[in-house]
């Protein structure tokens, strides 16, 4: 235990000038190498300087996660679960989801999926579960090693795919399970459904301190939620930059600068990077650089991002002078968490955590996609049609409809996957995009 | 009259070219079965049409395999579609294309702009190679398919839309002494109904039909009343994709 601690702490001290020294190397031995786009001009800005600070954020997340387990309580949490709670219990939070992005952007997710499917798991059934359980079949990982759960908890107001996931989850590792259940809410959230949600994250306290064999500190519960809403509020801020035009990045950079409000949500460190990223996007639209060299049009994203294909569909559309201004998922990160007040974090936790855009019924969704056509003066929309995320899915044929006869915008649905490959057919869609954006001239 | 451009469309199935004058008018056209060597087909093909055409004119590619032939400008197939039938109509409208392996749905503006297109997705179910395989398999020729069709007594009805699996439940038909007319008819109303679910609420206007399989006089019909409504079927029907890539560089 004790060797554990110090090897958990080491890793968070030591871990920065480590994976500097690293990084430092990779470029060495990139040196004198011949890029091999050759003299062909790049469609995108300059990338943005703070790339490598969120590389090391990230990666120092999963390096000192190598050693969580024994060192300090650990906890398997979906993305949208109220992980303020548990973080003055001292847990180390392992992102399920957000690790299966990074198996996706690595193109394991076939191989994964392959070996949960050989354990009877569907291939209809989400490519986020797929590839997580398939790590665990496997015992592989692209981050050297994921710390074993002490504790597992889901919250259903993204899915209800996740309460079955943690429930196998559970059984492969013989832990507790918290299941936060979120009634779907049409039009505002009633009031006996907040307090039943509230009910659940008391309860849930007693789970976390009994796991963590620690008592719950009101006082750093209130510091932890004031940061996560600070967190929140940073993250708006850096994603409403974009309504600049130019934009001074990219939907996609978005989607990849996601990382630590949805890992370390609640932290300084997380607050501090978006910071220095706000900094740098302001910096950006003074000097009047964009994402994109030659922003012509400007869409909106809905749904999850192709993990495995976002730079292949971002230059597509660069190429052409299209930029996604705005994405709802990168959004739905940043109004969600302004909600919450650290005066009342179990009454405004409740309330935050079930009015993310995912548990919200269909008028919700379109007027936050309207807002957003409208704040970022977007031109067009692509409703990625994800087989694997149906709540985000389901609609989309009515949203599309509505979005172009009230915002008078072209809208078109591409069909595909968020993390498996497998489900996008390369040709075909980019020849979809291609006629999409011819319909613009 | 002088040719001013050529236009080819590189199809899945069929390669189609045409010259056509500075109307737009179409002069020569040429169509031939697809060659898995596009550039030396497109090539030759267009030669052909520029031995006619006299002199140097530009030329404008579609289709799957635009890339690969020598032309001075490409656009997709769902623009060009739309140009060449707005050039044949001069109205806006839906156009339905049904070609050898995609179906392409174009609800055209009053200026012949795309408003919005829906294609069949990743399968051959509702396209011309649905009808061609199962068609092959019965021993029905394609261009007698019409001829089956009114001679059937009543259809029987293909509950598949999924090419192979429509095939597979068509032999179990025959099997049981099912009659070929009426599988026959039965294939075109399963084709009709797939295609009609992708023009979903654009069936305001007229709509207009193009492509291969447009000059089955049987299809036509069956969309046509699985729309509810008459449908036009565009002159020089499998070239319209080939006349939008002449007309974007005339």
């Amino acid at each position: 235990m004790m060797l554990r601690r110090l090897q958990y702490e080491m890793a968070g001290y030591a871990g920065p000038a480590l994976l500097r020294f690293q990084e430092w190397q990779r470029l060495r031995s990139r040196k004198g190498k011949k890029s091999k786009s050759g003299a062909q001009a790049s469609p995108f800005g300059p990338p943005l300087e703070c790339v490598g600070k969120l590389k090391e954020l990230m990666s120092l997340h999963y390096l000192q996660g190598r050693y969580a387990d024994g060192a300090v309580p650990v906890a398997w949490v979906t993305s949208g679960f109220p992980i303020e709670i548990l973080r003055p219990l001292g847990f180390h939070a392992v992102y399920p989801e957000n690790h299966a992005a990074m198996c996706g952007v690595v193109r394991m997710v076939p191989k994964l999926s392959d070996a949960a499917e050989k354990e009877g798991y569907a291939r209809d059934l989400c490519s986020y579960a797929r590839s997580d359980l398939g790590c665990c079949i496997l015992n592989t990982t692209p981050a050297g090693r994921l710390p074993k759960p002490d504790l597992l908890c889901c919250c259903t107001n993204i899915c209800q795919t996740v309460l079955y996931w943690y429930k196998a989850l559970a059984e492969r590792f013989n832990v507790p399970l918290v299941l936060i259940d979120t009634p779907f809410v049409y039009g505002e959230a009633k009031p006996h459904h907040v307090a039943y949600v509230r009910s659940q994250l008391e309860e849930l306290v007693k789970v976390a301190e009994r796991v963590s064999g620690r008592r719950m500190d009101l006082d750093k519960l209130k510091d932890v939620v004031t940061r996560s809403k600070e967190g929140a509020r940073l993250w708006g801020e850096c994603l409403a930059t974009a309504q600049a035009k130019p934009a001074p990045w990219t939907g996609i950079d978005g989607f990849f600068h996601m990382g630590p409000i949805v890992a370390l949500r609640g932290s300084e460190e997380c607050n501090a990077y978006y910071r220095m990223l706000r900094d740098e996007l302001k910096d950006r639209l003074s000097r009047g650089i964009g994402g994109i060299v030659n922003e012509k049009h400007r869409l909106l994203w809905d749904n999850l991002p192709m993990w495995f294909a976002v730079r292949e569909l971002s230059t597509l559309l660069a190429e052409r002078g299209f930029n996604f201004a705005c994405t709802s998922y990168t959004n739905a990160w940043a109004e969600a968490g302004i909600q919450i007040d650290p005066a009342d974090p179990f009454g405004s936790g409740a309330s935050s955590y079930m009015h993310i855009i995912l548990n919200q019924d269909l008028g919700n969704r379109l007027g936050i996609l309207t807002r957003l056509t409208r704040d970022y003066s977007c031109d067009g929309a692509v409703l990625h049609s994800d087989r694997s995320c149906k709540p985000y899915s389901v609609g989309q044929v009515d949203l599309k409809e509505r979005l172009m006869k009230e915002m008078g915008i072209k809208v078109m649905m591409l069909e595909s996957d968020h993390n498996d490959p497998r489900a996008w057919a390369s040709e075909p869609g980019a020849n979809r995009l291609t006629a999409f954006m011819e319909s613009f001239a | 009259m002088s040719v001013a451009a050529l236009g080819i469309d590189v199809g899945s199935t069929t390669c189609k070219a045409v010259a056509v004058d500075e109307k737009g008018r179409i002069l020569a056209r040429r169509v031939e079965a697809a060659d898995p060597r596009i550039e030396k087909q497109s090539q030759r093909m267009l030669e052909e049409l520029r031995v006619a055409a006299g002199a140097a004119v530009p030329v404008g590619a579609t289709g799957y395999g635009r890339k690969r032939v020598a032309a001075d400008h490409s656009l997709t197939e769902i623009t060009c579609h739309a140009r060449g039938a707005f050039a044949l109509t001069n109205s806006p409208g839906v156009l339905v294309d049904i070609g050898g392996q995609d179906t392409k749905v174009i609800h055209i503006g009053g200026s012949g702009e795309v408003l919005d297109f829906s294609m069949n997705d990743k399968c051959a179910a509702g396209t011309g190679r649905f009808l061609e395989t199962i068609l092959g398999r019965l021993h029905v020729p394609l261009d007698e398919a019409a001829e089956y069709v009114a001679r059937a007594a009543r259809p029987v009805m293909v509950s598949s839309t999924c090419t192979v699996f429509a095939e597979s439940e068509v032999i179990s038909m025959v099997a049981s002494g099912e009659p070929l007319e009426g599988i026959v008819k039965g294939l075109h109303m399963a084709l009709a109904s797939r295609v009609s679910s992708l023009i979903r609420n654009r069936s305001e206007g007229d709509v207009f039909m193009s492509g291969g399989v447009a000059l089955n006089a049987a299809m036509v019909a069956a969309l046509s009343e699985a729309l509810e409504k008459n449908i036009r079927v565009l002159p020089d029907a499998q070239f319209v994709g080939a006349l939008g890539a002449a007309l974007s560089v005339r």
